[in-house]
């Protein structure tokens, strides 16, 4: 969003005056820097030793093994939290760009320019709403009894009221709703920035409206897309609300498993296993999208 | 110039509707005259929004909300600024590498900041409380501030700060009377996005507190108590907080940089 700004390694003539004065600099760093250390980086390090130890009973037994590790690809019903988690993320991901795109390309292109603020805001508005609230009033929509089935029953679609609530749709509309907004977001950043010359370019080079946008705005937008997709996909595979609030209980996604070790069985060993795979699964990700991820480009 | 495109138009409602459905249906309830909020409905009736203000629990946390979100955004703003000036005004050792570290907060997700934390000052026998609470909260938004802060200090800045010692100003005015000054809308958009983060912020708030708990962790036990128009109400109230300080901070901002 800020692609105009200098560059940094630009940006440094006070070292000529300061060559010599690192302390100084590390005195205004040291405050972020232990915070950062004592906040972040020593509670994950706990975490990570506690995965190796164990529950036994109702005490934590610290010998080193790999037994948390192992257990989560034994018992099923932590392994398939993570596959639950991994199938939600993508759907929502794919959906929010699908729907998104069209919408940050209309909000970019085909709207004046002095409205583009107005809809812009009004898009993203309901983004500031409490999260706990916004899966709180998707179940006045879909529950049985709510808008969705009375309006449902009105047009006779059906003749009994219908609930939607409770089941993995549920909890994909809940997520969609909030990632619709955000990639719309990163997506309008991204297209407001392309040159209009590039399209007229491509127009008289031959080009129709459909092989310019595959060929030329499509490739030029995936940076605001990857950026959008992979916010989506780590705020999404570590949010415990919206499927504790939409989702019902026949499945469990990895957040919920995550938060039953620890609410209802202390047992923070598996916990942390399990926080550690969740953490690896997003740094696999994150590795996959990096080359269009940097910070200073965004 | 109106939008000529037919289908443009009404795929843009359609994504407006499906963003505004909820939000519309949450409000309206919380007009609700009876105890459920579904249809149909027989208000308008403000007793939820009356039995929320006689709530002492709600208000407690609401207040609680507003005194984390405000001390933790600024403590995340100070210590954020002075690493980026640090950063981009110094040449320091590895600065790559605590660049991110510093940022590398925002990339792990908050159920796990959370859990670790919890663990962490559960070993070190440090009591949870608002205290807990806000220190968390820096751990996810000081990563933040750092980032657009540190995006936002170009060169004419560090030249008009080299000037300023040249004039003779020692190192901390040079920040309070030159940098500080310069880079007001970045600090202000830095502190204000913190804010709304922390006031929203559920999962490290649920898991670090215990008495003393914030609105989202209220609403949260509000919700247990099923489909209730009073949980209609705090979701309306909190959503026009939010509404208001959004357009407030863009206001601001936008008349900011026209100048």
């Amino acid at each position: 969003m800020q692609r105009q700004l200098p560059r940094h390694a630009n940006s440094r003539p006070a070292r000529s005056r300061f060559g010599g004065d690192g302390l100084r600099a590390w005195g205004f760093l040291l405050p972020a820097l232990c915070w950062t250390l004592a906040f972040f980086v020593l509670p994950l390090a706990i975490m990570a030793v506690y995965s190796l130890w164990q529950r036994v009973g109702y005490k934590v037994v610290t010998d080193i093994s790999v037994q948390n590790y192992t257990a989560f690809f034994e018992k099923s019903f932590l392994y398939e939290s993570l596959i639950n988690s991994l199938e939600v993320t993508v759907m929502v991901t794919l959906i929010s760009i699908l729907l998104a795109y069209p919408l940050a390309y209309i909000l970019a292109e085909k709207v004046p320019p002095r409205w583009q603020r107005i809809a812009l805001i009004l898009a993203i508005l309901p983004f500031w709403t409490s999260y706990v609230v916004r899966s709180y009033s998707w179940i006045l929509v879909l529950s049985e009894g709510g808008i969705l089935s009375n309006f449902l029953l009105d047009i006779g679609l059906t003749s009994e009221p219908v609930s939607f609530a409770n089941s993995r749709g549920a909890t994909v509309i809940g997520f969609v709703h909030f990632f619709v907004m955000l990639l719309t977001l990163t997506i309008f950043a991204n297209l407001v920035q392309l040159p209009k010359n590039y399209r007229r370019a491509a127009a008289d080079l031959g080009a129709g409206p459909i092989r310019t946008f595959i060929h030329i705005i499509l490739p030029l937008t995936l940076p605001g897309i990857m950026v959008g997709a992979f916010l989506t996909f780590v705020l999404c595979i570590g949010d415990y609300i919206t499927p504790a609030i939409l989702g019902g209980k026949r499945e469990l996604l990895l957040p919920q498993t995550i938060m039953l070790q620890i609410e209802r069985r202390s047992d923070f060993p598996t916990a942390s296993a399990l926080a550690m795979i969740l953490m690896a699964v997003v740094s696999v990700v994150y590795a996959a999208c990096a080359r269009w991820l940097k910070l200073d480009r965004m | 110039m109106a939008m000529r495109n037919i289908p443009a138009l009404i795929y843009s409602l359609a994504i407006y509707g499906f963003i505004y459905l909820p939000v519309a249906v949450l409000v309206l309830f919380s007009f609700q005259e009876s105890r459920v909020p579904i249809p149909p409905f027989n208000g308008p009736s403000l007793k939820w929004y009356a039995a929320l203000m006689a709530d002492t629990r709600v208000t407690d946390a609401l207040l609680n909300s507003v005194i984390v979100a405000f001390a933790s955004s600024a403590v995340s703003v100070v210590l954020g600024f002075l690493a980026a000036y640090a950063l981009a005004r110094h040449k320091v050792r590895f600065g790559g590498v605590l660049q991110a570290l510093l940022t590398a907060p925002l990339t792990v997700s908050y159920l796990i900041i959370a859990m670790g934390l919890l663990i962490t000052f559960n070993n070190l026998g440090i009591p949870k409380s608002l205290l807990t609470i806000g220190i968390g909260h820096v751990v996810i938004n000081m990563p933040l501030c750092f980032a657009i802060i540190f995006s936002q200090m170009g060169a004419h800045q560090a030249n008009m700060e080299r000037a300023a010692r040249d004039l003779g100003a020692a190192e901390w005015q040079v920040i309070l009377m030159v940098s500080v000054p310069l880079l007001w809308p970045a600090l202000f958009a830095a502190f204000f996005l913190s804010v709304t983060f922390s006031w929203d912020e559920f999962i490290i708030a649920f898991l670090v507190s215990r008495f003393d708990v914030t609105l989202p962790v209220e609403i949260w036990s509000m919700l247990r108590t099923g489909l209730n128009p009073k949980t209609n109400a705090v979701g309306s109230f909190v959503f026009l907080v939010s509404v208001v300080v959004v357009l407030a901070a863009d206001l601001i901002l936008f008349r900011k940089k026209k100048a």
